[in-house]
C-alpha cells in the first residue's frame, strides 16, 4: 500500500509541478465554453436546450486530450519497466496512476463544467443532476481513457488513435450521463444507476486490460 | 542462490540477436558481458530481470523463495534513468524508496556523492549527475541480485570509484553483479561472457 500510495504522491507532485496535464484540459474546456455561445448564436433558449449535451461532449473532449500522458512519461524514461519487476502487481499500478489522472484532470473539470455551464445558460435546477452524473461519469472516463493510453503508449503522437480507440467506449457514458440529467425530477434515477455500474465496471475491467496492454509493449 | 541460464536465444523484431548462450553465477559473483555493440548485452539483461522472453532456453533461479520470482530480486539499472525531471533528487529517492519499499533515501545520497544536490531539480543535473541518482537506486533497497546495463557511463573517476565501492560492498553481502561494459568497471569480473554478434 506504502509503494502505490508513494506514487499517487509522486504523480500528484509532478501533476502541480508540470501544470501540462490539467493546465491544457482546463484551458481547453474553458475556450470551448466561450466560443459555443458565440459560434451557436445570443438565442437563449436554444443555449439552454444545447447546453448540457455541450458540456459533456467538452469534458470528453478535454479528457481524452490529457489522455496520452498517463503512461507515457514512465514508459519513456524507463520507470514503468523498474514498477513491472516490483512486487505490486502492474493492475494496481495502472489503478493508482488513473486515479491520480482523475484526481488532477477528470474531477476538477467534472466540478467545475455545471458551474461553467452559466456561460450556456444552463438551468440552475439542472446544476446539481449535471455534476452529480459527471463526477461519477468521470471516474469511466479515466479508467477507459487508460486503456486507449496504454494502447498507444509507445507512439509520439498517439492522441488521434486515442481517441479513436475510446470514443466509441465512451458513447455509453454519453448517453446515460445527459439523461441523468434530463428533465427527470429525481436525482437518482435509472440513468445514474446505469452510470455508477459503468464507473464499476470499468473499475474492474479497464486496469486489467491497460496492463495487459502495458506488459506487452514492454517485452 | 544461483542464477543459471541454459541455451538462450534472443530474438528482437524477428532479428536473431543470440543464439546458445549459457552461463552460472553464485552468490557473491561478478559476471561480466562484453561484446560489440549490437551483440545483445542490453537484451540479454533484459532477459534475466524478466522483462522480455526468450525465444528459446530458460533463465532459472535456484535457493529463493518459490513465490516471489527472479525479477523481484533484481535492481536493473538500464539506459534510461527511471527519474522525473520536474521533481528534485530527494523526491525522486523518497518515491523509489515507498515504491521499492528500501530504508533511508539519505543513506543513498551519500553512496553516490549526491547528498549536496539533494534539492536540485533533476531537469538541473548534468548527464554524470543523473547516472548517479540511477545508480542510488541500488543503495536504496536491498536487491540481491545486480542487473547494470553500462553502469559507469558518464561518470568521472570519483563517481566510479564511488560505484565500484558500492558494488564492492554488495558482492561481500553475497549478491550478485551482471553489468554489461565496455569499459572496464575497475573491478575484476569473477566471469566474463563475451557475446558476439550473430550472422
Amino acid at each position: 500500500m506504502n509503494a502505490l500510495f508513494g506514487l499517487l504522491r509522486r504523480d500528484l507532485l509532478l501533476a502541480a509541478r508540470q501544470g501540462g496535464g490539467v493546465g491544457t484540459a482546463l484551458g481547453f474546456f474553458l475556450t470551448v465554453l466561450v466560443l459555443l455561445p458565440i459560434g451557436i448564436g445570443p438565442d437563449q433558449a436554444t443555449l439552454q436546450r444545447l447546453a448540457p449535451g455541450m458540456l459533456w461532449i467538452t469534458l470528453l473532449l478535454a479528457v481524452l486530450l490529457s489522455a496520452d500522458r498517463i503512461f507515457q512519461q514512465d514508459f519513456e524514461d524507463g520507470s514503468l519497466e523498474i514498477m513491472s519487476m516490483s512486487t505490486q502487481p502492474l493492475e494496481l499500478v495502472v489503478l493508482t496512476k488513473v486515479l491520480a489522472h482523475w484526481l488532477t484532470t477528470s474531477l476538477p473539470l467534472a466540478i467545475a463544467a455545471p458551474f461553467l455551464g452559466v456561460l450556456l445558460n444552463l438551468k440552475t435546477e439542472v446544476i446539481w443532476p449535471l455534476l452529480l452524473s459527471m463526477v461519477l461519469g468521470a471516474i469511466g472516463l479515466s479508467l477507459l481513457a487508460s486503456i486507449g493510453a496504454s494502447l498507444t503508449v509507445n507512439l509520439k503522437r498517439g492522441g488521434l488513435l486515442i481517441s479513436i480507440l475510446v470514443l466509441p467506449l465512451y458513447v455509453p457514458i454519453l448517453v446515460f450521463g445527459i439523461s441523468a440529467c434530463s428533465g427527470d425530477a429525481n436525482i437518482v434515477n435509472p440513468s445514474l444507476l446505469i452510470l455508477s455500474a459503468i464507473a464499476l465496471a470499468s473499475l474492474v475491467l479497464a486496469p486489467l486490460a491497460s496492463a495487459a496492454a502495458l506488459r506487452a509493449y514492454l517485452k | 542462490m544461483r542464477i543459471t541460464a541454459e541455451d538462450l536465444t534472443c530474438e528482437r523484431g524477428g532479428r536473431l540477436v543470440f543464439s546458445g548462450v549459457n552461463f552460472a553465477v553464485n552468490d557473491g559473483a561478478f559476471l561480466q558481458l562484453t561484446g560489440p555493440n549490437g551483440s545483445g548485452k542490453s537484451s540479454l539483461l533484459r532477459l534475466i530481470a524478466g522483462l522480455s522472453d526468450p525465444a528459446s532456453g530458460r533463465v532459472t533461479a535456484d535457493g529463493i523463495n518459490e513465490d516471489v520470482s527472479l525479477s523481484q530480486h533484481c535492481h536493473y539499472i538500464a539506459h534510461a534513468d527511471a527519474s522525473k525531471s520536474a521533481l528534485t533528487v530527494l523526491e525522486n529517492l523518497i518515491f523509489w524508496c515507498r515504491f521499492l519499499s528500501g530504508g533511508d533515501p539519505s543513506l543513498a545520497m551519500s553512496a553516490m556523492n549526491l547528498t549536496s544536490l539533494a534539492t536540485y531539480p533533476v531537469a538541473l543535473l548534468s548527464a554524470g549527475q543523473k547516472r548517479r541518482l540511477a545508480l542510488a537506486r541500488l543503495s536504496l533497497a536491498v536487491r540481491k541480485v545486480w542487473l547494470l546495463d553500462e553502469p559507469n557511463v558518464g561518470l568521472d573517476e570519483t563517481s566510479q570509484n564511488l560505484l565500484v565501492n558500492i558494488m564492492r560492498t554488495h558482492l561481500k553481502n553475497a549478491g550478485i553483479i551482471i553489468a554489461a561494459t565496455h569499459v572496464p568497471l575497475g573491478l575484476i569480473p569473477h566471469h566474463t561472457l563475451h557475446l558476439d554478434s550473430a550472422k
